[in-house]
C-alpha cells in the first residue's frame, strides 16, 4: 500500500502524525520511514574469531559494488552503534558482512548476532572496486583487510575467464586466516586466481615484509605491472603505499604501478584531555579553540555561531548537535565520550581535544 | 596544544538566565527548606546526583524494550479503534472505538510523547524514538511545545512570573499573582480549558504574551504560527474530516466516526487536564519568588523541583495512564530519566525528603483533583488584604492547610 503515492498520503491523513511505515512496522520490522533495516538471515563461522552475517535489507538499499562497504547499526543494551563493515559477498548477492571480534562493537556481533535480529543499515558506499576494465591484479591484505577483496574475487574469478588475479593475504595462523579452504578452492577450480598466504605466527613465521621489494618478489614477481589493491591495517597500508611511491619514482620500465587502499580503521583526530581543543563547526564554517572548561554551547556563540539551546544545564537537550569527530567531555562527570554521529548536549560538554560538530 | 584564536572566558553570566552557583545558597530558602544548611543543601545534592547516576549507568535493554512495547501496544490500539470507529454505526463500535482511541491518544500523549520530547528515550540513539524527531498526537507542534515546556517550565518550576505554568497566562493560581477582575472566570476558564486542553495548550505554546511585552520576535512568532497551523490543520484533518468520511463511504458512519473522534479527544484532554494541574497546583506544592533563586546551587534546584511539585498515589496502571507524571517529584528532578524508572527513585526520594525534613506532598488522584480546583476558585477572589507591615511580623506558616497563606518573605 505504501508504494502508491495516493494511498500512502490517504492512509498517511488517517494516521498523522504516525507515518504508514510507523503503523506496518507492527507486522513487519524493517518498515520504516526514517531509518533502513535489514534482518539477519544466516550466520556462518569463519574463524573462531569471526562470523559472517547475512542479512536482507529493507526497500531504499542499493545493490552494491565489489569491494564497498556500509554503515551498519546494531543495538547493544538498547543503545544503537554504528560502525562501517567492508561487504565479503559478491555483487549481485544479497549483501553480508564478516566481522571480526575486535572491538566492542565487533565482538558483541560475533558473539550475538543471531538469524532474525534487525541491523540498521546505511546505503553501501566507498571507491575501493574492481576496475573497469579488465586487467591482470594483484590483491595485497592483512588480516580482516581481506572482506572487501573477498567480495572482489567472489565476484570475478567465477565470471571471468580472462581474470588474472594474485591475492597475498597475510595472518597470524592458518586458524585465522579468513576463507582459508574457499580461497584454496577458488584457486584450484579457476586458473585466473593465485593465493599465496603468508602466516605470520606458523612455524618460521614472520611479518609481510614490505620496507623492499624482497618479499614481494619472492610471492609475485610481476608485481609491477599489477593493478594493485590493498587493505588490512595502517602500518601494512603505509608500508605499501611507501613502496609503490619509491618503485613509481625510480620509474621502473614496466611500472604502471597503480596502488589502490582501503583504510577500515576510522581516522580518528588525535588529542584529549583536560586542555580543551579546537572545535570546528562545519556547516557555519567557523573555527574557535576551546579551553577545557568552556562548553561547546559558548565557544559557539561566542564565535557567532548559530547554536540551538535551552536550559544550558543540561536538562532540556534543546542544544543537541551531532558530533562529526572528535571527543567531548562532560563537564558534569569529566567523563570523555564521543562517536561519530552523536548527538552531543553542547550545553554541557566540551571539548577534549579536536572537535568537529555539523553545525 | 598552542591557543592561536580567541581565548575564551568562561562564567559569563547570561542575563535571564540560570547558572547554578558552585557553593553557597540563595539568599532566601524557600520556607520549607529554610531550616536547611548550605552543607545540607549541597549534601542532598550530591545524594540526588548519586541516583540519577546510577539509574543511567543501568539504563539498558530492559529499558528499551519497556519503551518499544508501549509504542506497540499504542500504534496496535490507535489502528484498532480508528477501524472500529469506520464501523460505528453501531452503538457497540462507536463505544468500542471510541475508548480504544482515548486510551492510545492518552499513552501517546502521557507515557510516549511527553517523555520522548523530555528526551528520556534519546541515550538509545534510536532516530525513531528521539526527542529531536518525534511528533506527537496533539495539536501543539512538539518544537513549540518543547520550548515552552523543557526549557522554561522545568528550568524556571513554579517562580511566579518565569514559569508560566503557573497559570498558563490564563488562571490565577498563585497567591503572588496580582488579582484582578478577570480572574473572577477563574473556574469557568478553567472548565472550558478542560475538554480544549490541547487547544489552550496549543495557543498557550505561542507565548503571545512574551511576544506583546516584546520578549519574544515577531518572526519566531510567525514561524510558531505557521508550524501550530500546519500541525492543527492535520489533526482537525485526521479526527474530523478523514476518519468520519473513510467511515461514511465504509458503512454509512460518517456521524458516529465524527461523534467518536470528538469524544476521544474529550477523554483524552480531560484526563491530561486533571494529571497535569495534579502536578504544582494541589495542597502542598509551593511557588517561588526570583530572589529565591538567585544563587541557587544543585541542591538547591533539587529542592525548588521537590517541593515545588505534587505526585499522585495509586495503582501501577494509575502510574502509566499518568505518563508517570504521578512520580511529578521524580520528573522533575530527573526529567530526562526514562519515565519507567520513576517508581524506584520515588522510593529514595521520599526517603530522602524525610531525613531532610522537607515535604513530600503526594495523594489520591480526586483529592489532587479537588484542591486544584478549590484553588481555582479560591484565588478567582480578591485576597483578603492584610496591613503591608503586618505580613512580615506574621509567623511564617507551613503552606500544607486547606486554605494556605502566601509565604512571601522579602
Amino acid at each position: 500500500m505504501v508504494r502508491i503515492p495516493a494511498l500512502r498520503r490517504m492512509a498517511s491523513l488517517l494516521l498523522t502524525p504516525l507515518e504508514p511505515e510507523d503503523v506496518l512496522s507492527l507486522v513487519n520490522p524493517l518498515s520504516s520511514h526514517r531509518q533502513l533495516r535489514g534482518v539477519v538471515t544466516k550466520v556462518t563461522r569463519e574463524t573462531p574469531e569471526s562470523r559472517t552475517i547475512h542479512f536482507r535489507p529493507g526497500r531504499g538499499w542499493n545493490p552494491h559494488d565489489a569491494g564497498q562497504w556500509a554503515r551498519i547499526g546494531v543495538e547493544i543494551d538498547g543503545v544503537r552503534h554504528w560502525r562501517s563493515y567492508s561487504l565479503s559477498a559478491p555483487a549481485g548477492a544479497d549483501p553480508a558482512i564478516t566481522v571480526t571480534a575486535i572491538g566492542f562493537v565487533s565482538t558483541e556481533l560475533v558473539r550475538r548476532t543471531k538469524v532474525g535480529d534487525i541491523l540498521f543499515l546505511d546505503v553501501p558506499q566507498g571507491d575501493f572496486v574492481l576496475p573497469q576494465h579488465p586487467r591482470p591484479l594483484l590483491m595485497l591484505t592483512a588480516g580482516s583487510g581481506l572482506t572487501p577483496v573477498m567480495s572482489m574475487i567472489r565476484t570475478l574469478v567465477p565470471r571471468r575467464p580472462d581474470a588474472d588475479v594474485v591475492l597475498v593475504h597475510s595472518a597470524r595462523t592458518r586458524d585465522d586466516a579468513l576463507f582459508h579452504d574457499e580461497l584454496l578452492e577458488l584457486a584450484d577450480q579457476f586458473p585466473g586466481l593465485k593465493v599465496v598466504h603468508w602466516f605470520t605466527r606458523e612455524a618460521q613465521g614472520r611479518r609481510l615484509d614490505l620496507t623492499d621489494a624482497t618479499d614481494l618478489e619472492t610471492v609475485c614477481p610481476d608485481w609491477r605491472g599489477r593493478a594493485a589493491y590493498a587493505c588490512g591495517p595502517a602500518d601494512f597500508l603505509d608500508a605499501a603505499t611507501a613502496l609503490w611511491d619509491r618503485a613509481a619514482a625510480e620509474g621502473a620500465a614496466e611500472a604502471t604501478t597503480a596502488l589502490t587502499i582501503e583504510r577500515f580503521a576510522p581516522v580518528l583526530l588525535p588529542g584529549a584531555g583536560g586542555e580543551g581543543g579546537r572545535v570546528t563547526f562545519e556547516k557555519s564554517d567557523k573555527v574557535v579553540d576551546a579551553p577545557g572548561d568552556c562548553t561547546l554551547l559558548d565557544a559557539g556563540e561566542q564565535a557567532g555561531v548559530v547554536m540551538p539551546s535551552g536550559c544550558r544545564m543540561g536538562i532540556c537537550r534543546s542544544c543537541l548537535t551531532p558530533l562529526v569527530a572528535g571527543q567531548v567531555r562532560d563537564l558534569r562527570t569529566g567523563e570523555v565520550h564521543g562517536e561519530e554521529g552523536e548527538l552531543i548536549q553542547t550545553c554541557i560538554n566540551a571539548a577534549a581535544g579536536p572537535v568537529h560538530l555539523d553545525i | 596544544m598552542t591557543a592561536t584564536a580567541t581565548p575564551l572566558e568562561r562564567t559569563e553570566i547570561r542575563p535571564g538566565r540560570p547558572i547554578l552557583a558552585p557553593k553557597g545558597g540563595p539568599a532566601v530558602r524557600p520556607t520549607a527548606a529554610a531550616h536547611l544548611t548550605d552543607d545540607q543543601v549541597e549534601q542532598l545534592g550530591r545524594e540526588l546526583d548519586a541516583i540519577r547516576d546510577r539509574v543511567i549507568a543501568t539504563r539498558g535493554e530492559k529499558d528499551a524494550r519497556y519503551i518499544r512495547r508501549v509504542i506497540k501496544l499504542q500504534r496496535s490500539l490507535e489502528l484498532a479503534g480508528r477501524i472500529t470507529l469506520l464501523f460505528s454505526k453501531r452503538k457497540a463500535a462507536l463505544v468500542a472505538g471510541t475508548a480504544m482511541i482515548s486510551v492510545a491518544k492518552i499513552i501517546e500523549n502521557m507515557e510516549i510523547g511527553h517523555n520522548v520530547l523530555h528526551g528520556q528515550w534519546d541515550w538509545m540513539r534510536d532516530p525513531d524514538i528521539h526527542s529531536t524527531t518525534w511528533e506527537w498526537d496533539f495539536v501543539s507542534p512538539a518544537a513549540t511545545w518543547k520550548h515552552t515546556h523543557n526549557d522554561l517550565h522545568h528550568t524556571w518550576t513554579n517562580v511566579v512570573g518565569k514559569d508560566k505554568d503557573v497559570g498558563y497566562d490564563l488562571l490565577r493560581m498563585d497567591e503572588d499573582q496580582p488579582w484582578t477582575p478577570r480572574a473572577l472566570g477563574n473556574p469557568l476558564y478553567n472548565l472550558v480549558l478542560m475538554p480544549f486542553f490541547e487547544w489552550g495548550i496549543a495557543i498557550y505554546d505561542l507565548e503571545l504574551e512574551a511576544w506583546r511585552q516584546g520578549d519574544k520576535p515577531t518572526a519566531d512568532l510567525k514561524r510558531d504560527l505557521k508550524l501550530t497551523a500546519k500541525k492543527a490543520l492535520r489533526q482537525f484533518t485526521k479526527d474530523y474530516t478523514a476518519t468520519p468520511l473513510a467511515a461514511q463511504l465504509v458503512s454509512r458512519s460518517g456521524r458516529n466516526a465524527l461523534i467518536g473522534g470528538f469524544a476521544a479527544n474529550c477523554i483524552r484532554n480531560v484526563w491530561a487536564h486533571a494529571v497535569i494541574f495534579c502536578g504544582h497546583f494541589p495542597d502542598g506544592a509551593d511557588t517561588f519568588t526570583e530572589e529565591m533563586i538567585e544563587g541557587e546551587t544543585r541542591g538547591d534546584w533539587y529542592i525548588r523541583q521537590m517541593i515545588g511539585s505534587a505526585n499522585i498515589s495509586g495503582s501501577k496502571l494509575m502510574h502509566f495512564m499518568t505518563g508517570n507524571l504521578s512520580h511529578q517529584i521524580e520528573h522533575h528532578c530527573f526529567p530526562d530519566l526514562p519515565s519507567n524508572r520513576y517508581a524506584e527513585v520515588a522510593v529514595e526520594l521520599r526517603e530522602i525528603c524525610e531525613r531532610y525534613g522537607l515535604p513530600y506532598t503526594t495523594g489520591p488522584l480526586p483529592r489532587q483533583v479537588y484542591q486544584a480546583w478549590a484553588k481555582v476558585c479560591r484565588l478567582a477572589l480578591p485576597p483578603k488584604r492584610l496591613p503591608k507591615q503586618t505580613v512580615n511580623q506574621t509567623p511564617v506558616l507551613p503552606r500544607r492547610g486547606a486554605f494556605p497563606i502566601a509565604a512571601r518573605v522579602l
